[in-house]
């Protein structure tokens, strides 16, 4: 751990805002994109079986 | 050499971004984690901005990729405009919530910097308040996609809505600039070396600009993938109801 | 075209067209802001400008949705659609006809509120000059966004969150001038600005606009 100063609270809290951010963004992106991806399966499958 | 339209083929987008999306991701980790590390346990202080100076690794990426992110949703708009390719279309709606977390980083980051070297966590500063502008016209625009139910005028009325509104925010930018000076620093990257930051900050500050910006791409595929799969799979119910 | 103008003149001025509602808004704007910053004249007359301007903006703001939404529901939209008239001409007429009977009494107003707010004497040319020639802009903008959420059912909330980025430039150059005015420097520069953006409004937002109505209309 490096040594930051007086400002570390800065530093750290912009560092975790913009992680917190950033993950959040990704795993809201791949839980979405996964749930259609299967929801959309799910809508084929049917109208294979039903056709 | 394949044309470059045939990607807006949806099927052939889906196919070939899942090819390139598993390495995009890897070189956005592999590159966000190297600058970041790198900026945050391997670069000095800055003799008068002490420790903050690592903030840079996160503000001047995110505020430029806020940025881009709109240029992009910009050609997408116009492409759609033009050539109808609905793939463009899904892929300016999929920029905009990432281009809205870079702009709340740059300036979740900015503010957190400001507070200690500026004595303030906001200050109606051209380059802030040009970007609390374009934060709002993302807002406008994604409320827009939501509100409209069909997918086509959707499409059409957001693709006018971001040709007229770069227009406004590039008057903006400049109305900001002549209404108050500006406390902000002078471009962070530029040809010019004199403006430019120091060499132990700059290279650590690329390799995560290229981070964001990988991680920008492999957003926007898979978010884009996503919406050409809802719509596909609108399309198919609504077929189904008809056919009932 | 100038029959539409009348027409729309007409029925705005008519009870329930919400002619005098703009005017109404913009007044209590005004009387409600001293409450808000207190009693002072010297401060008031300080703000004096501003608030003018962002009242103007306010009022002209909550007058939109009109401008489409009645011909809307009605049907007349898409006759105007069919008839001979361009879109494009169409769109500017509603601009202008939302300006004469929105903008222009705010224009008028704008004075007499100025002395609520203690306004210097030296401001009032300029205010009057840069609402004059900022409230065009205001109409054309507007009418840009009220055409984007005609086919929505509540749009006038995202109407407003579409609009007030727009704005911005605007409110920055016609705000900027007044202010100047009011200080007794020269505001040709922030002048120029205004009547620049307010022309190039004119002459290209109708084009959106009409691009606009078009798609929703299909």
């Amino acid at each position: 751990m490096p040594d930051l100063g007086k400002y570390a609270e800065a530093v750290l809290s912009s560092y975790a805002v913009s992680l917190v951010l950033l993950i959040a963004l990704v795993v809201l992106s791949w839980r979405r994109s996964v749930r259609v991806k299967n929801a959309l399966k799910d809508v084929e499958r049917k109208r294979k079986s039903d056709a | 050499m394949a044309s470059l339209w045939e990607y807006a083929n949806p099927k052939k987008f889906i196919d070939t971004t899942d090819k390139v999306l598993p390495w995009v991701s890897v070189l956005a980790v592999l590159c966000l984690a190297t600058g970041l590390i790198w900026g945050f346990f391997f670069t000095p202080d800055d003799f008068r901005q002490g420790s903050t100076v690592k903030i840079i690794y996160l503000h001047v990426p995110s505020a430029l990729m806020a940025i881009n992110a709109w240029i992009m949703m910009l050609v997408a708009s116009l492409i759609w405009v033009v050539r109808r390719h609905h793939v463009s279309a899904l892929a300016a709606r999929a920029a905009a919530p990432v281009g809205v977390v870079m702009t709340v980083i740059a300036l979740a980051t900015g503010a957190i910097w400001g507070q200690p070297m500026w004595g303030t966590w906001w200050a109606w500063d051209p380059r802030l308040t040009s970007f609390l502008i374009l934060f709002l016209f993302y807002l406008g625009y994604i409320a827009l996609w939501e509100a409209i139910e069909n997918d086509d005028t959707a499409a059409d009325l957001t693709a006018i809505l971001c040709i007229v509104g770069s227009v406004f925010a590039l008057l903006s930018r400049y109305a900001v600039l002549f209404w108050n000076q500006g406390l902000h620093q002078g471009a962070s990257l530029s040809l010019d070396k004199e403006e430019n930051v120091a060499d132990v900050f700059y290279f650590p500050l690329l390799v995560s600009i290229a981070g964001f910006v990988f991680l920008f791409i492999a957003l926007v595929f898979l978010r884009t993938q996503t919406e050409i799969r809802a719509r596909r799979m609108r399309a198919l119910l609504a077929r189904d109801r008809m056919e009932a | 075209m100038i029959a539409l103008l009348l027409r729309d003149i007409r029925l705005a001025v008519r009870a329930g067209g919400g002619f005098g509602l703009g005017l109404a808004f913009f007044l209590i704007v005004v009387v409600l802001v001293p409450f808000g910053v207190g009693p002072q004249s010297e401060l008031l007359s300080r703000i004096a400008a501003g608030i003018l301007w962002i009242g103007a903006l306010l009022a002209c703001l909550v007058s939109l949705d009109r401008i489409f939404a009645l011909d809307w529901e009605d049907g007349s939209l898409d006759l105007l659609a069919t008839a001979p008239l361009p879109m494009e001409a169409v769109a500017a007429v509603k601009g202008l006809a939302h300006w004469i009977t929105t903008g222009l009494p705010l224009v008028l107003a704008a004075p007499v509120l100025g002395v609520l707010l203690s306004l210097p004497v030296q401001g009032y040319g300029p205010l009057v000059l840069s609402l004059l020639l900022g409230t065009p802009a205001l109409s054309m903008i507007g009418a840009f966004g009220a055409a984007l959420t005609v086919g929505l059912r509540r749009g006038g909330l995202l109407l407003s969150l579409l609009v007030l980025p727009l704005y911005v430039p605007t409110l920055i150059f016609g705000a900027e001038m007044a202010r100047r005015g009011v200080d007794g420097q020269d505001y040709s520069t922030p002048m120029l600005m205004l009547a620049g953006i307010t022309c190039g409004t004119i002459a290209l937002l109708p084009f959106a606009s009409a691009a606009v109505l078009r798609v929703n209309l299909r």
